[in-house]
């Protein structure tokens, strides 16, 4: 059948025979172009006579596809639908294919819109939730599990560990977020400072601006801050690459050739991390006791002699060092969540996308836990 | 009927790169023929698919499809252009987050105003014709590589395109589905008129389906053969295209020159 250029609009005529019987003779072609007008056209004609039976003549239809088999399947939908018959006659050559094609005597006769699927009940979906969390968190921990093994592993067998990858990490992980962080201490030594001094200077303790910045920053915020840059940064990174090798079959093709993917993929993120993400500590609590003395020298008519020797004088090493074992183990808890959540990718894009956003928010989530655990034990400790 | 170009190329020249992939090429496509382009891997196939569904643009040279000069003419024209077209892609490419019969569904719901249900009827019939009947609900992760292909197809052909592009349709089916898809290339030929262009390398579909071919070279970054593939597989001069067809081992990569015998 050849295609016509433009499907020209089909016409239509009705004749009605005195028992009610209707034929519609249709001419000319039926395609994606008229196929709503027709439906809504033939609609109109079937609503405002009863009949008995429909029967359609195509002997003058010179095109009809897939769209065209649809007007039929509407129109003998309606008529069956009135509990009157339906036919077709006259096929011509061209109608017949397609008609034959889409098997037109079955369709419209045991037709269902397909089925969608039904929102379950209540109970079964708090059910269904409890049970895929349970598997979750088993999974989250047999996970750690196989982390710690593989880490054991590489400790033993320091030559497996895949060092040109971790290097890169380590560099993605660091270096690279290394102004950010820089900035943002910064910026939060400066507001910190502002803030505290309003209050302090009404005492005249403006020199006390200096412990403060630098306790909470070394003890507290530094930490923090980096590890909720890093999980920005990195962690969704981490979840992205490997949810996305998963779909595209990387990872099976890993273990197939013997590779096991947590030592291959983990392990190289988790030591990167571990080293990088304390200094970047480091380098948060120098910039934010810069910012600190900045506000300090300009605004609080400090030297900048005082300030640092008060900071000094504040800072005890086991402040400096807390910092930094505290954001190890987020860095930890960054690079675990970030893999965690890149492995569970089933299924296409979304689904990445979905482990992305979870690795940040459980990310940050376990940051903050983490935080306030360690913030009660040091509080019975010290 | 009288041979209409449907898809006209003419001195293509194709880059990635500083490498040249195609140096000057032409070729016509006829209306309501189904024509294959071959050739062995990594020469430029999948790359001649991409310039002329307007994926690439040429680096030089002129495409012409379906009416619409696709370097040159205007957004409106290109994209009435595209509805003539349907393309089933290598990886079938459904969209993941929808299921088939939304993926069908989707063209269909934008560029005609047909009332949902019929619209789902409609979608109903495309796939029932893939066999994919039950699994509107699925999504794509739920079925396997040749049903997700399947689908794909019945996605290109949504909106009943005068042309449509395969990318290997029969890599990664079995043998009774890939000849199935085969017998339904012929069939939509046969009754919607249908042009088909269809990158393969799988002789016995090629035997199958084309009426005629093309074939590409990677040396001579152009058309080595072209023509009805049972008569080039006897009669071609060159000793590649007949090596080719005759699926004979070795050589493959000395094409170059080939001098005619």
């Amino acid at each position: 059948m050849n295609r016509p250029e433009v499907i020209k609009s089909c016409n239509h005529q009705i004749s009605e025979s005195a028992e009610g019987d209707l034929t519609i003779h249709l001419e000319g072609g039926i395609g994606i172009s008229n196929a709503a007008h027709m439906t809504r056209v033939l609609y109109q004609v079937l609503e405002d006579k009863p009949q008995t039976s429909v029967t359609v003549d195509l002997n003058k239809v010179n095109y009809l596809d897939d769209f065209g088999v649809l007007v039929l399947v509407e129109l003998k939908m309606i008529v069956l639908g009135e509990k009157a018959e339906f036919c077709l006659q006259n096929i011509s050559n061209e109608a017949g294919k397609a008609l034959s094609m889409y098997n037109f005597d079955l369709l419209g006769k045991r037709d269902k819109p397909y089925k969608r699927t039904e929102r379950q009940g209540l109970l079964i979906r708090l059910g269904e939730a409890t049970v895929r969390q349970a598997a979750d968190l088993k999974y989250m921990i047999s996970f750690l599990g196989s982390i710690c093994l593989s880490i054991l592993y590489t400790c033993l067998n320091p030559r497996s560990l895949r060092r040109d990858d971790t290097y890169m990490c380590m560099q993605k992980t660091g270096v690279d977020a290394l102004p950010i962080v820089g900035l943002i201490s910064f910026l939060m030594g400066l507001i910190m400072a502002f803030m505290s001094a309003v209050q302090l200077q009404q005492f005249g303790a403006n020199i006390y601006v200096a412990s403060l910045v630098s306790l909470a920053m070394t003890r507290e915020l530094g930490p923090i801050m980096t590890a909720i840059i890093v999980a920005g940064r990195s962690g969704s990174a981490f979840a992205a690459e490997i949810g996305t090798m998963k779909i595209s079959e990387e990872i099976d093709a890993l273990f197939t050739m013997g590779f096991s993917p947590t030592r291959f993929l983990v392990v190289p993120k988790v030591i990167a991390s571990v080293i990088v993400v304390p200094l970047l500590t480091l380098f948060s609590d120098l910039f934010a006791i810069i910012g600190g003395l900045i506000v300090g020298v300009f605004t609080l008519d400090l030297t900048a002699n005082a300030y640092i020797s008060q900071t000094i004088k504040t800072l005890a090493l086991f402040d400096v060092f807390l910092g930094l074992f505290k954001s190890g183990v987020f860095a930890l808890l960054i690079a675990w969540i970030g893999c965690l959540r890149g492995f569970q990718v089933k299924g296409g894009a979304a689904s990445v996308g979905k482990a992305t956003t979870s690795a940040v928010v459980s990310g940050i989530f376990l940051i903050v836990l983490f935080n306030s655990i360690f913030s009660v034990i040091l509080r019975y400790w010290e | 009927m009288g041979r209409q170009a449907i898809i006209e190329v003419r001195d293509l020249v194709a880059k990635y790169a500083e490498e040249t992939i195609f140096d000057g090429i032409s070729f016509d496509v006829f209306q309501g023929e189904i024509f294959v382009i071959l050739g062995g891997s990594g020469c430029g196939k999948s790359t001649l698919l991409k310039h002329l569904i307007g994926l690439i643009p040429p680096a030089a040279g002129r495409i012409s499809v379906a009416g619409c000069d696709i370097c040159r003419s205007e957004e409106k024209a290109f994209r009435d252009m595209l509805k003539k077209i349907g393309v089933l892609y290598q990886g079938a490419a459904l969209l993941g987050s929808m299921t088939l019969a939304d993926n069908v569904a989707l063209p269909i719901k934008e560029y005609t105003d047909l009332p949902q249900v019929s619209v789902e009827r409609l979608v109903k019939m495309k796939l029932g014709l893939m066999n994919l009947e039950g699994y509107e609900d699925h999504l794509p992760s739920q079925i396997s590589g040749g049903m997700k292909k399947r689908a794909g197809l019945a996605r290109a052909m949504a909106l009943n395109p005068e042309i449509l592009f395969f990318d290997e349709p029969s890599a990664g089916l079995d043998p009774v589905t890939a000849a199935e898809l085969d017998n339904l290339i012929i069939h939509l030929n046969s009754t919607f008129g249908t042009t088909m262009v269809i990158v393969t390398h799988e002789l016995e579909s090629i035997f199958a389906v084309a009426h005629r071919v093309i074939m590409l070279d990677k040396n001579t970054r152009g058309i080595i053969a072209e023509g009805d593939p049972k008569y080039l597989r006897d009669h071609s001069e060159n000793r590649f295209v007949r090596q080719f067809f005759n699926r004979l081992p070795g050589l493959a990569n000395e094409a170059e020159g080939l001098e005619k015998r």
